[in-house]
């Protein structure tokens, strides 16, 4: 599995005829496997590069090559569930050949069990949220797509959500694209972070975490946030 | 509190029919007696089993058809330009006219009636289900399109849930529409039915009759809405109660 992505340019033209570039220059390759952070400030274009890698937006200049069919699980920025379908019923409509274990384990791990039955208005944002990570991983994803999912939830439940997110990559190696503007998120769970610029977004910086997620101690964590920082800092 | 509504109507009534004598308005005995005398010969069966039945054909056409050409043109630009002048203009012709021209141009047959009560309904559907097409959430469409949902699924479970209130919207102001035009049709130019009954019952002025006729009619109407009507729209909006 492999994914190559070279994309020269995307620009909008909005209402009033006037054309504005969202990306430049973007070209990169995920493997099987790898976990890639894109960190960017929040508007500098990282949605649109979102769609651009699922197929929903196909008018920009540049070429994606992929094995196809590609599988690809999402996670939406907001969790995009069914109203009119219970948690489970929302899995099974992206993943209809779900077996029950795997199901199970997956509801297990991110503390759905008890949510089976209920219907999307019912459940808080993090628990709609993690039944959206739910549908993702449930169809066995080639591709696993993660577009801020962490964002508007409180500290401690972010930490939480993040931690289950480490265990579920940890579990089977899928190739992952996380976008977020949180430095905590791509130093938790990235083994390539891509640091974008503001709009039009192109990559300034590609820093590798060498050390295995579950390996890296408090200490790890801080130090390579403080890198990160930096430079961000330095490139505004 | 329907009983009493109930009561307080044919009490009304009473009064009136003495007031004004019942050679203009009868008193409800007088009333259920001629009702009584047509369920006994068994005509009010086979008229109101006449009328019910070019309501249910009509009607079941003209949903089909309304929600098909709705939806296309809630998704599809060009079609909704095309169509739209059709629209206003079936909108806006007199139910009557329909009728008369269908059947001078197709006889006084069954399928010139329900062709003409069917038409009448249709551009109301075709309204309401392009409103709903339009409001589809394109949010929940590109998720079915990212985790390549097969097309009929994706309908069935993304988009029929979303067009369910404007569906039911549909059926419920079609049949009061049908309702009320199925009867005209029926006077105009069919043997039987509960229309052509009444239609005898004005030559004859013969008012018991033609007051049995409408009330049976509006007893099957009112059950039909509440037995049917109401418990289908409770059954799709469940999963709002259940969030609310």
């Amino acid at each position: 599995m492999r994914l190559d992505v070279d994309i020269s340019g995307k620009a909008f033209t909005n209402a009033a005829g006037k054309r504005s570039e969202v990306l430049r220059n973007i070209a990169f390759s995920l493997v099987q496997g790898e976990v890639a952070v894109f960190l960017g400030p929040s508007g500098c274009g990282k949605t649109t590069l979102v769609r651009i890698l699922t197929g929903l937006d196909r008018d920009y200049q540049g070429r994606l090559s992929h094995p196809s069919p590609l599988r690809i699980g999402m996670v939406f920025q907001e969790p995009r569930l069914l109203p009119w379908r219970s948690v489970e019923d929302n899995v099974r409509l992206a993943a209809p050949d779900v077996d029950a274990a795997r199901l199970s384990s997956l509801f297990e791990v991110l503390e759905l069990s008890a949510h089976r039955a209920h219907f999307p208005g019912e459940l808080s944002l993090g628990l709609a949220r993690r039944v959206a990570l739910a549908r993702a991983l449930a169809i066995e994803p080639d591709f696993l797509v993660l577009d801020e999912p962490l964002v508007s939830l409180d500290a401690a439940l972010a930490a939480r959500l993040r931690a289950q997110i480490a265990t579920l990559l940890d579990g089977r190696p899928i190739m992952t694209l996380l976008v977020t503007h949180s430095l905590e998120d791509a130093v938790r769970l990235g083994d390539r972070v891509f640091l974008l610029s503001a709009r039009p977004a192109s990559i300034l910086h590609v820093i590798p975490i060498a050390k295995p997620r579950s390996a890296r101690s408090d200490a790890d964590i801080r130090e390579t946030r403080h890198d990160l920082a930096r430079l961000c800092l330095t490139d505004g | 509190m329907r009983l009493l509504s109930v009561a307080v109507l044919v009490i009304s009534w009473w009064i009136a029919a003495i007031t004004l004598g019942s050679a203009k308005l009868p008193a409800p005995p007088e009333v259920l007696e001629a009702m009584l005398n047509e369920a006994r010969s068994g005509a009010l069966f086979v008229n109101l089993g006449a009328t019910l039945a070019r309501v249910a054909l009509s009607f079941v056409l003209a949903m089909t058809l309304g929600a098909a050409i709705g939806y296309w043109m809630g998704r599809v630009r060009l079609a909704d330009q095309f169509g739209d002048p059709w629209l206003i203009l079936l909108l806006n012709l007199p139910a009557l006219v329909v009728i008369v021209l269908a059947y001078i141009w197709a006889g006084l047959t069954e399928a010139a009636a329900i062709a003409a009560i069917a038409i009448n309904k249709l551009p109301t559907a075709v309204v309401t289900l392009r409103e709903g097409t339009r409001a589809l959430d394109p949010a929940l469409d590109e998720m079915a399109a990212v985790f390549a949902v097969p097309r009929g699924r994706a309908f069935r479970h993304v988009v029929l849930p979303q067009l369910a209130p404007y569906i039911a919207a549909a059926a419920r102001s079609g049949l009061a529409l049908i309702w009320k035009i199925v009867l005209v049709a029926e006077y105009l130019g069919r043997p039987n039915g509960i229309g052509f009954e009444i239609g005898v019952a004005f030559q004859l002025f013969d008012i018991p009759l033609l007051l049995a006729y409408s009330l049976s009619f509006a007893v099957v109407v009112f059950m039909i809405e509440t037995a049917l009507v109401r418990p289908f729209e409770t059954r799709i909006s469940r999963w709002r109660l259940r969030a609310a």
